[in-house]
């Protein structure tokens, strides 16, 4: 029983940075039409910054900060430069320049801070919590800080005219246009968010990963199973996709394949439910018109 | 014109088979290992090409496929001792049946949710060969060691050069079926379904059978040369066929260029030698230069991307009609 309530705690920890890395993706898909096979390795720069900061000798939030502030520029950016000219190009094109951005990130984070493994500190420390040991205080904290933006993007969206204007440009952009909404914008933006949500994914992932160029490829893959999972145009749904991949990942992982082919669960989600229930759980059922 | 640049290409065909033939007698040893990668790769790549650029389905993850094919061989000859030339057929056969029945699913996918699911079977691929239930036959994360075949028939070549042209005839005899694939009714149906998958099944083409048995082919391919590498390589272990590879072959057909089979021989060079060059280059530069083969990769992703989508091919085809059209101006005035 304690192992299993264990299990159930790390997968939830794993499963918030699940959640926040799925939801990334879902706000590019909404806004561009595009899967982001670089969101990884965005985050995982995103997350140097912030390491190279604090080696500097930052306190501990104040990188935070700085890290999100950054990331989100750094996206609008790659929106803007990278992303843009090839709007109108086949999803093969976007796919590959995606990868090919991916590429990029992972061998300027290698060069310029090397291959070898770092570790990363978190602000909540890691003694155990609650008496039995049961989660870590980085766990906890993790938990908490997946579920705080969470609970801050829904606000965002649900509250504010820009995140209004957002919803409205990746809806329709033809009428957002007539109405004043600026839409090449409001996608940037999307993509900012994005690489600022992804930022926190990894500084919350690498304290239990550890750091080093490669530390997102397993994370970016069960995100995309809770996207999948979920639904991959509703935010909400991916956020719960990713939570229930966490755990389910420890689970599975530790009672029946064995936590050496871990890897094998992600997969097997995302053709399952690509097979039996294409839109995801809370996703919409899209009909191709003729 | 069609006719001038048509000879064009026969000629370059000719020449490449010539440099190819003569290789094995000038280069030797390691040099001659890469040879054998080179068109190991090739074929891997033109398995991708017809799937990806001739009928649009998106694959992350040929490295996996590459894999089935590199156990299956290896499997064969070190547990089962069937000699490695009937290894070969027989894996590259149980690749066709594992594409064809990954096909299946992946006709519900589209686009990008196809892109999706291979990625995840690539990363997912080193584990699953490292699964301790299979042990007995992959031989875990320790892989599985092979002896090299000596040539036939007592013929005056050394094990590398006999290799080197065993590749040879696979490549050549499988660019061969490709050139016919493409061209005939399959081939123009494949592009079809690519190009507008609505009007290709008006128009009478299964898509559902084509789609699932273009992957079948496709996996085919990437088996043959899967296997073709264990044996030249003499070793297959769990981490030689991750991400990277299959990412590898993915910026292969996008520099060689996207449907075009010729270009593919370029794409293999090109991802030979890229690390082959960024390995050299730690010796002046340190560690650093392990960072190079990856934004090189990456650079010209999205710049292929962006100046020329049909890649090295396309430019290569370009400048021939642009010659073809430079020195026969009397002709053209007359059209």
């Amino acid at each position: 029983m304690g192992e299993f309530l264990h299990l159930l705690a790390s997968g939830l920890a794993l499963g918030g940075v699940y959640a926040i890395m799925a939801l990334a993706l879902v706000m590019i898909y909404q806004a561009t039409q595009l899967i982001n096979f670089a969101q990884g390795e965005m985050a995982m720069f995103s997350t140097y910054v912030a390491w190279k900061l604090m080696d500097s000798g930052w306190p501990y939030w104040r990188a935070f900060a700085a890290t999100v502030l950054v990331s989100f520029i750094g996206g609008v950016v790659i929106e803007r430069v990278v992303v843009r000219p090839f709007a109108r190009a086949p999803i093969l094109a976007s796919v590959i320049v995606s990868i090919g951005l991916a590429f990029i990130f992972n061998s300027l984070a290698g060069y310029l801070y090397g291959y070898s493994v770092t570790s990363f500190d978190s602000p909540f420390g890691d003694r155990p919590l609650f008496g039995g040991g049961y989660m870590s205080a980085h766990e906890a904290g993790a938990v908490l800080v997946s579920l705080c933006v969470l609970a801050v993007v829904y606000a965002f969206f649900r509250f504010t005219p820009l995140g209004l204007a957002m919803r409205a440009a990746a809806q329709n952009p033809v009428s957002s246009r007539l109405v004043g909404i600026r839409v090449g914008w409001m996608l940037a933006l999307g993509w900012g968010l994005a690489a600022a949500i992804g930022s926190i994914a990894g500084m919350m992932a690498a304290p239990i990963v550890y750091l080093d160029p490669n530390m997102m490829f397993g994370i970016l893959l069960y995100a995309f199973a809770g996207a999948v999972l979920g639904g991959i145009d509703n935010p909400f749904g991916a956020a719960f996709g990713g939570f229930a991949v966490g755990v389910m990942e420890n689970l599975v992982g530790a009672y029946v394949v064995g936590p050496e082919v871990k890897l094998s669960v992600a997969l097997a989600i995302i053709v399952a439910v690509l097979v039996w229930r294409p839109s995801g759980l809370f996703g919409r059922r899209l009909v191709a018109r003729v | 014109m069609a006719r001038r640049n048509g000879r064009i290409a026969s000629i370059v065909t000719a020449a490449v088979v010539i440099v190819a033939l003569a290789i094995p007698f000038f280069a030797s040893g390691y040099r001659l290992y890469q040879g054998s990668q080179v068109l190991i790769l090739a074929i891997a790549l033109l398995g991708l090409n017809l799937l990806t650029g001739f009928n649009g389905q998106i694959s992350l993850g040929h490295g996996a496929f590459f894999a089935i094919g590199g156990y299956g061989t290896a499997i064969l000859m070190a547990k089962l001792g069937v000699p490695y030339w009937a290894a070969i057929p027989i894996a590259s056969v149980v690749c066709f049946i594992a594409g064809f029945l990954f096909g299946f699913p992946a006709l519900r996918f589209g686009g990008l949710y196809l892109a999706l699911a291979t990625f995840a079977l690539a990363v997912a691929m080193p584990q699953m060969l490292s699964y301790k239930g299979f042990d007995a036959y992959t031989g875990g994360p320790m892989g599985l060691l092979l002896t090299k075949p000596h040539a036939p028939f007592g013929l005056p070549l050394s094990g590398d050069q006999w290799l080197y042209l065993f590749c040879l005839a696979f490549a050549a005899a499988l660019y061969w079926a490709a050139v016919n694939l493409v061209r005939g009714r399959v081939g123009r149906g494949l592009i079809a379904i690519r190009d507008h998958p609505i009007a290709a099944e008006t128009m009478g083409v299964n898509a559902a059978l084509y789609k699932t048995t273009c992957f079948g082919v496709s996996a085919l391919y990437a088996g043959v040369a899967g296997g073709l590498s264990a044996i030249v390589v003499g070793f297959v272990s769990p981490e030689s066929f991750g991400l990277p590879l299959s990412l590898a072959f993915l910026v292969g057909i996008v520099v060689g260029g996207l449907a075009s089979l010729g270009g593919m021989l370029f794409g293999a060079v090109f991802i030979e030698f890229v690390p082959n060059v960024a390995d050299q280059l730690t010796v002046n530069f340190g560690e650093s230069a392990k960072a190079l083969p990856g934004a090189v990769y990456g650079v010209l992703l999205i710049l292929v991307m962006a100046l020329m989508p049909a890649g090295v091919a396309g430019a290569a085809r370009a400048l021939a009609s642009l010659a073809a059209r430079f020195f026969a101006p009397a002709r053209r005035r007359t059209m």
